[in-house]
């Protein structure tokens, strides 16, 4: 029978807690008043923050809930952390847009605490099985609030679009996951890495068609190049603040179970016997999956980016924008399939997991400094948003230079971090993921890498020559929470940018413990 | 000793200091703004010429050192690592004696959005104080990327009518050289373990007469190699790398004119040295020819393009490119006397052309064109200026006596004395010489000399000579300025040259001292540079075939 004490229920309180309190908030909710919305509000961030002190007291505890179906290490906490400030900061935004374009009403906020947990469930699934429950939740209430601004036809047919290929998605996952066990015989992720070293893999080829139909499913939650077509109709159709925090949440979310899942219970995978070494000889092995996910992340990064130069309408522009910032850290995905193998004095291979660990922490920085970047980001474009969703086009920041120089100010750095511009998080990022690729014997990768950013920073540019160099009305509003928020991101871009301890010291401590 | 660790901060951040103040005091009273920026930068010079004097003369490695973490993750950490040898600290003192002057010129001549202009031509400062002092590659590419920015919205919003075009141009150009010398940054740093610059060239010096080399091949030298020149070749501007130059000088305003061709140039020339030079010996021994023809093409080209310019900043903008290629043509002379000159160069091109651009600029300023057959007799009407600037115009030619004799010279020497370029090379670079003469004398006695030239008409808004005012909302500000000259300046009346402001007589008198100082007295420039330049064209020397050879027979 179940015996609870083995179910080390402690070690899931940050993403168990957050889903409760989405629950309790729900009903909470009915008896507040339309008008007082702001207690719903007010009540989320508590929760938001519980759970954010709740993980920050658990961080360096290294365990296993559930009989391994939800892992508790430092890479959960780091990816809760990241996820709960997207949602602390998307909840902050959002309250002022939801009233003054009316669609303030109370689901909103409790939708969007449960799309963080499943988030971070994600994140820390250690069962193919709970990766799919942790999608769905994930996923379901971001569907509900692309529609949020019914009956807007926009919104309703980004929210439809959104669904059908999301089950769609979904459904390619299932089916990965039931080919992976068919070929493994378990769902669990490091025992599915036990039995390939231990040569138990007995239909290679199913595994690899699990491999391909699990990195397709997450492939599409992160927006990867081929999955990506729902990615600018989606983003343009929601409501910006549901833009804005979907932009990261589900990346991070995706990201998230990616690495896990490909360092954790595939990194070596047909692999076969290492080879002979002379002493001291150091050789880099590469994962069956490390081409794939390579190529993918190339076509990721110059599509997304020569896309986008074509764009007129922010949210559009940084829609495209995020597909190419997908392909940068499935570079560090790609990096994550590249093990060190040194011989010993004896030729004997000793594998070393130095870049595929550097890989994990340089995606998870790439992620900290993008996600505060680019939801303030569109937070100065909700600011520049008139009511009836138009003032989206880049033309209407004409002029905010002159009219809002804060507002205009924030902007430019979110833009040049989002370009990788140094003393900004996302040069810090791109850093990290850069070096690792290199280190993984990725150069050309590297090399695509680097030039698409020199494609990007053209359409960053625009969106500043914009603000600043051309005469405009620049209207905009934005009342003292939503400028908070953005000054709030606008700050923590620049300390990533210039002493990026703050997020290397929680990356330092992510490591790969697991696998042996 | 206590004081003079922390000395090379101070001049690093005291601009970031600077700007603090300015977003202080400017709130108050925007008039205020300038004073707070030109008292920031002469602090700063101050610091810096502290700095000289604090440094030991007589060695030739870094010195008044700054070594701690920045960060680090997993394996690899990033150092602050700041210090001078004798190289930068000269490079630094001349970053410093550019922005006042710059920001003096500005004083009266800049009225838009004054705290923004002034917050980034001292943001511009750190970045480039940054790049001559960081001894780590990860900070020295920061603060190579971060230059880009403040000098992007400097083209963009105070620059002439094509200024988002040239800005956009200058930025993009830039970059795209830059990110493939972050590849080979982050190539340097996996293999050597660390980015420190220093810890990386000794242990290539210590790997040079092994036979494994400090590369694993040949290819993967030259790829480095090339990541990092063609980021500096595209600064410099080297030829064929040039394009973006002429458009952002053109462009930019007065003041970013000066420090792009006073300072921002000079990151490239730099980079060259302490970069190409200092962590691939072998690869600069085997391509300094390749590179001389490139500089020799530069230097001609430059100087004939120049000639062929109707209007005066374009002509001041191609002499550019033809004096740095002097200043690389030194360099890969590879040897103590060739880089000596070329380090000399650098700094007499940041003080003579520097000097031109503000002699445009005052131009400007006055007649509101900038085409040179719109000029005349100026001389009549601002002898003092004209005198000035007649000496200025002769120190960027190459006249003994002033600056650009003595760097030229050295240079030439260097060439034709090198192991690796030699004769001929010095051949081409004497033609280069005397075209600069041609087209530089041409310029002055077209502006200055010659039948005086009035204005074609005293009407309002008839600026007829000046190249069409930018159309439509983007010209906003350049009405501005035009407004403002009327005011001030009675435009339309009957002397279209009111005399120099204050301002504009001590910049331009300041650069006319330095001039003649570096002329005739150029023995204690040199004396900072000796200990280091020999140090590096000694090690160089270990990579040429003959010179090695030849020491091998003299040690037997």
């Amino acid at each position: 029978m179940l015996d609870l004490s083995t179910m080390n229920i402690g070690a899931t309180l940050p993403a168990l807690s957050l889903a409760l309190g989405a629950c309790i908030l729900l009903i909470i909710d009915l008896s507040v008043p339309k008008e007082r919305k702001e207690i719903t509000l007010t009540l989320s961030l508590i929760g938001v923050g519980v759970s954010f002190v709740i993980t920050l007291l658990s961080l360096g505890e290294q365990g296993s809930a559930f009989m391994g179906m939800y892992i508790a290490d430092n890479f959960t906490g780091m990816v809760n952390l990241i996820v709960l400030a997207a949602a602390f900061i998307g909840l902050l935004v959002a309250y002022d847009y939801l009233k003054r374009t009316g669609m303030n009403r109370g689901e909103y906020y409790p939708l969007l605490l449960m799309t963080a947990s499943g988030a971070m469930f994600m994140g820390s699934a250690g069962d193919l099985v709970v990766l799919l429950v942790a999608l769905e939740l994930l996923s379901i209430p971001l569907y509900i609030l692309s529609g949020f601004r019914r009956p807007d036809a926009r919104s309703e047919e980004s929210a439809m679009k959104y669904f059908l290929l999301g089950a769609f998605s979904s459904g390619f996952l299932v089916y990965g996951i039931a080919l992976t066990y068919g070929a493994m015989g378990t769902t669990n992720l490091a025992e599915i890495f036990a039995r390939v070293q231990a040569g138990q893999n007995t239909s290679p080829f199913l595994l690899l068609m699990g491999t391909a139909l699990l990195l397709v499913g997450l492939g599409f939650k992160v927006a990867v190049v081929p999955f990506h077509l729902w990615t600018p109709d989606v983003y343009q159709g929601a409501p910006t603040p549901v833009t804005a925090y979907m932009s990261v949440a589900a990346k991070v979310g995706g990201f998230a179970a990616l690495l896990r899942v490909m360092t954790l219970a595939l990194p070596t995978f047909a692999l076969g016997a290492l080879p002979e070494l002379a002493p001291d000889q150091t050789i880099i092995i590469h994962a069956a999956w490390q081409d794939t996910v390579a190529i993918l992340a190339a076509l990721t990064m110059i599509l997304g980016n020569f896309v986008a130069v074509a764009q007129r309408d922010i949210k559009r522009l940084l829609a495209y924008s995020s597909i190419a910032h997908a392909g940068y850290i499935m570079m560090a995905v790609a990096a994550a399939g590249s093990f060190q193998v040194t011989g010993d004095d004896f030729g004997a291979p000793i594998t070393s997991l130095v870049i595929a660990e550097e890989a994990l922490r340089g995606a998870l920085i790439y992620l900290a400094a993008y996600t505060f970047t680019n939801i303030g980001a569109f937070a100065v474009g909700m600011a520049v948003e008139r009511n009836d969703a138009t003032g989206t086009l880049l033309d209407d920041f004409a002029g905010l230079g002159r009219a809002r120089p804060f507002l205009a100010g924030a902007m430019t750095i979110f833009m040049l971090s989002l370009t990788g511009i140094p003393l900004t998080g996302g040069f810090v990022g791109k850093w990290f993921v850069f070096f690792s690729t290199m280190n993984a014997g990725l150069g050309l990768l590297a090399l695509i890498g680097v030039l698409t950013s020199v494609v990007s920073a053209y359409y960053y540019l625009r969106v500043i020559v914009k603000m600043w160099l051309e005469a405009g009305e620049g209207e905009a509003s934005a009342p003292p929470r939503l400028a908070g928020a953005i000054a709030f991101c606008a700050v923590a871009t620049l300390i990533i940018g210039v002493l990026p301890t703050l997020v290397t010291g929680f990356a330092d401590a992510v490591t790969l413990a697991l696998v042996r | 000793m206590e004081k003079n660790d922390m000395l090379i901060n101070i001049v690093l951040f005291s601009p970031l200091v600077g700007i603090a103040l300015l977003l202080i005091f400017g709130r108050a009273r925007e008039e205020r703004i300038k004073w707070v920026a030109l008292v920031s930068s002469l602090v700063t010079l101050a610091f810096s010429i502290i700095l000289l004097g604090a440094f030991d003369q007589s060695k030739a490695g870094m010195q008044l050192e700054n070594l701690g973490e920045w960060f680090r993750l997993g394996n690899y950490t990033v150092s602050y690592y700041v210090g001078v040898d004798g190289l930068s600290v000269l490079l630094v003192v001349l970053t410093a004696f550019i922005m006042p002057l710059a920001i003096l010129f500005s004083l009266y001549h800049v009225k838009d959005r004054v705290r923004l202009y002034y917050s980034f031509l001292l943001l511009l400062e750190f970045a480039m104080i940054g790049v001559f002092v960081a001894q780590d590659l990860f900070m020295f590419y920061v603060f190579w990327e971060v230059s880009l920015v403040p000098m992007y919205f400097l083209v963009g919003i105070w620059g002439s009518e094509q200024r988002i075009y040239a800005a956009v141009k200058f930025f993009l150009y830039t970059m795209a050289g830059s990110i493939l010398m972050l590849l080979a940054i982050l190539w340097m740093g996996n293999h050597f373990g660390t980015f420190n610059v220093m810890q990386i060239k000794a242990a290539i010096e210590a790997a040079a007469g092994t036979p494994e080399g400090a590369f694993p091949s040949a290819v993967t030298e030259l790829l480095l190699f090339l990541g990092f020149f063609i980021a500096f070749a595209i600064k410099v501007p080297i030829w064929p790398l040039h394009s973006w130059l002429p458009d952002a000088h053109v462009q930019a305003p007065t003041a970013g004119s000066v420090i792009l061709a006073g300072v921002l140039l000079k990151l490239g020339t730099y980079g060259l040295v302490r970069f190409n030079l200092g962590l691939f010996p072998q690869m600069s021994v085997t391509l300094a020819p390749i590179i001389g023809i490139l500089a020799i093409i530069g230097i001609i080209y430059g100087a004939w393009v120049s000639y062929a310019q109707t209007d005066v900043k374009k002509l001041v903008a191609y002499s550019s490119i033809s004096h740095l290629g002097f200043v690389v043509l030194g360099i890969f002379a590879l040897n103590a006397a060739g880089i000596s000159g070329a380090t000399l160069q650098m700094i007499n091109h940041g003080i003579s052309t520097g000097g031109l651009f503000l002699v445009v600029g005052m131009l400007y300023e006055r007649r509101h064109t900038k085409a040179i057959d719109a000029f005349g007799g100026v001389w009549k009407a601002l002898p003092v200026f004209s005198g000035l600037a007649l000496v200025i115009t002769l120190s960027s030619m190459g006249l003994p006596g002033l600056n650009g004799f003595v760097g030229e010279f050295t240079i030439l020497l260097g060439t034709a004395g090198s192991p690796v370029l030699g004769l001929g090379f010095a051949f081409f670079g004497t033609i280069g010489v005397i075209l600069a003469a041609v087209y530089l004398l041409y310029m002055w006695n077209k502006v200055f000399m010659g039948e005086y030239k009035a204005p074609a008409a005293a009407a309002h808004g008839d600026f007829a000579l000046a190249p069409a005012t930018g159309g439509g909302h983007e010209g906003d500000g350049e009405d501005v300025h035009a407004d403002h000259g009327h005011d001030d300046h009675g435009h339309g009346g009957e002397n279209p040259y009111p005399p120099l402001m204050w301002n504009e007589v001590t910049a331009l008198v300041v650069v006319v001292v330095a001039a003649f100082v570096i002329g005739l007295y150029p023995r204690p420039f040199f004396g900072y540079m000796d200990a280091s330049t020999n140090a590096a064209a000694a090690e160089l020397s270990r990579y040429i075939p003959n010179q090695a050879a030849s020491e091998n027979i003299q040690a037997e």
